[in-house]
């Protein structure tokens, strides 16, 4: 997993609330057996119509706006367990999704993917989303390290959550799967006496 | 002060408590399926370790396969790659795997429950977001990523951090031709498509104790579309009548003891959970989805809400303008062109039963193509068997071998751009069941009788006196 400490770069606003991983990758490419490529299928039925033709009225179709930093509307990444959706974000080459709420499973899969979930409060994603949209070369600044989303532009500075745990893995590239490994004389000392039907 | 029924299952499999809060959670069962697991077994061979315990894994193909000619090589060659790829996992690592063409072949939430894998106070956890349905047995039973496939694999625990706890409450008796589809459906219409995140749900109340363990896996299956972790029921004697005679059910002196301890599983009188909600059965119609999440959910009889109804009408219009609906409309007359029944929620032997009891002697409409998947190879063999496959065979129903199918179209199964699939599974997204294509969710009872009407129409209209009481 790569190391993640301080991004600054500008952002891709995603109005739409209620992002479910349906949208995020489509069922039907989920049928690669590795973790790569899912970029290219990344928001599938909103960026391409059936020919296969970007759609200008979708945002990452619209040139006027890049980054590495996804600003979304509310409940991002609800529905479906599918890691896929994380893989497709980091794939197309997001390092972190901005919003209000964060569905869990999504969450716990950007995590685990090296990829930043910023949870901020419903009043300074609105002014976010509203910022990136009309000004798009703003940047944006995320230092995880200090847990803080930075706007110099409009005067917002937030804190955000994340676990200890977490912080710490993602700042040294660690997964849990390494941790967990290194626990494994406590896991079946636990197994021992279990009771279990 | 006394626990809740989901402290009392997640406490019971603590291996220890890490810095920042975060749990060693010691994982019972693991069920994997084609879709999330191939990076999950290569993370595993690239890291040169073995599973922790092969007998605690369960696999079956499910999402990806054929539900036509399921004898055949399948077509679509990457599907096959995929379920081949199952097998060529499950036979290096000596995992038991229950295949296209097994006897328990299935998806993965129906056929733990009715092998008796899925038991009271059991960890249990799935790639897959559907495995809230185990709680209906009183297991935490949760969906997690393949990264956690492959922790699971690899240490049969999970790092997590505990989830806060809620209880829905709901008392009273359903009326005539409502189940637990439009129980659910009503939850999480009043909820929210969030309103459960960062929760572990418990169910209760009056009408919960007295549903059958099919229709409890019905509600706490659809727990993650209010963003819920999981969501689970009081085991009782209905758990136990279930359990009982079944493959992997303990038997014997083993039963005894398995017995005494399930009976301790519930919510203590004097447990608090963070968050509590109490809803009357009374109030409960015959749901069906009008929008693009399984929180856009009303009563047959409701109208769609007009944009002053909602905080964002811009969401409101957009998911109405890819459904092609008005919003203040009603959907009672709207035509149908696809009837779906099946999925983890909606495709166990009393769904069947309940689509047959309707149809019996009756014709689906011209206008509706009307397909029937069951769950899994037992529940196909016991509906051939009580000779519910006749009767829905007679009324025009299409009949197809056990698979997840159109509730996600992996498979071939999908419902064409535009046109209208009243359906028993659990998610109504845009293009859930293919690209385009337009979802209604509703209960196996409202989806025989719009199959036979043709349209939406109130299914308590359509109930003889007798029927279905």
């Amino acid at each position: 997993m790569e190391k993640f400490s301080t991004l600054l770069s500008p952002a891709i606003p995603l109005i739409q609330e209620n992002v479910d991983t349906d949208q995020i990758i489509p069922a039907r490419y989920l049928k690669a057996t590795s973790r790569e490529g899912f970029g290219e299928h990344l928001f599938k039925d909103w960026r391409f119509d059936e020919q296969g033709h970007p759609k200008s009225d979708f945002i990452l179709n619209n040139p006027e706006y890049s980054g590495s930093i996804l600003v979304a509307g509310e409940n991002f990444g609800c529905g479906s367990s599918r890691e896929h959706a994380a893989w497709a974000l980091v794939d197309y080459g997001f390092k972190a999704v901005v919003s209000s709420y964060f569905a869990d499973i999504f969450k716990g899969n950007a995590l685990n993917n090296g990829l930043l979930p910023v949870q901020v409060s419903p009043g300074s994603l609105k002014e976010l989303l509203a910022e990136v949209q009309s000004n798009p070369m703003t940047l944006i600044e995320i230092d995880l390290e200090a847990q803080l989303l930075r706007v110099p532009e409009i005067g917002i500075q937030e804190h955000f959550e994340i676990n200890p745990y977490k912080k710490t893995c993602l700042i040294n590239g660690y997964d849990d799967i390494d941790f967990l490994l290194s626990q494994k004389e406590k896991i079946s000392a636990f197994e021992q006496k279990h009771i279990e039907f | 002060m006394g626990k809740t029924l989901f402290e009392k299952v997640w406490d019971n499999h603590i291996v220890d408590t890490v810095d920042g809060g975060q749990e060693i959670l010691f994982i019972d069962r693991h069920f994997i399926h084609e879709v999330t697991s191939p990076q999950a077994f290569d993370g595993i061979r690239k890291r040169g370790i073995g599973l922790y315990d092969k007998h605690r894994i369960v696999a079956t193909a499910d999402h990806n396969v054929p539900t036509k000619d399921q004898h055949l090589p399948i077509k679509d060659e990457l599907s096959r790659l995929q379920v081949d790829m199952l097998t060529h996992n499950c036979e290096e690592f000596d995992i038991d795997l229950y295949g296209l063409g097994h006897k328990n072949q299935g998806i993965v939430h129906v056929i733990g429950p009715e092998l008796g894998v899925t038991k009271p106070g059991m960890t249990i956890v799935c790639g897959d977001s559907h495995t809230s349905t185990h709680g209906a047995f009183g297991a935490v039973a949760f969906g997690i990523g393949t990264s956690q496939v492959e922790q699971v694999m690899a240490t049969q625990c999970l790092l997590v951090q505990r989830p806060k706890t809620m209880r829905i409450t709901i008392d009273g008796e359903l009326g005539r031709g409502i189940f637990s589809k439009d129980i659910i459906l009503y939850i999480i219409s009043k909820l929210s498509t969030s309103g459960g995140t960062g929760h572990f749900v418990e169910y209760a109340g009056s009408a919960i104790r007295s549903l059958s363990m099919e229709a409890r896996m019905t509600i706490c299956n659809m727990s993650i579309e209010m963003g819920a972790r999981g969501g689970m029921i009081a085991p009782d004697e209905t758990t136990f009548e279930y359990i009982k005679g079944r493959e992997y059910a303990p038997s014997g002196q083993q039963w005894e003891e398995a017995l005494a301890y399930w009976s301790t599983l519930y919510t203590d009188e004097d447990a608090v959970f963070d968050k509590e909600y109490v809803f009357n059965a009374e109030d409960i119609e015959p749901m069906i989805t009008y929008g693009t999440n399984p929180g856009m959910g009303m009563g047959i009889t409701q109208h769609i809400p007009t944009t002053q109804e909602v905080e964002r009408p811009d969401n409101l219009l957009q998911s109405l303008q890819y459904m092609g609906l008005t919003p203040g409309a009603s959907l009672l007359n709207t035509p149908i062109d696809h009837v779906f029944i099946g999925s983890c929620t909606n495709s166990r032997i009393e769904d069947l039963r309940i689509v047959a009891d309707y149809v019996k002697g009756k014709k689906k409409a011209d206008n509706v193509q009307a397909f029937i998947v069951p769950g899994s190879k037992q529940v196909e063999a016991q509906a051939k068997a009580e000779g519910l496959h006749d009767i829905l065979f007679e009324a025009g129903f299409e009949l197809r071998g056990p698979g997840c199918s159109a509730c996600l179209g992996m498979n071939e199964d999908k419902i064409p751009k535009m046109e209208y699939c009243v359906s028993t599974s659990n998610r109504n997204y845009e293009g859930r069941q293919g690209p385009g294509a337009r979802t209604l969710l509703v209960s196996p009872l409202t989806a025989a009788v719009i199959a036979v009407e043709g349209k939406v129409v109130d299914p308590r209209k359509y109930l003889n006196e007798e029927a279905l009481a």
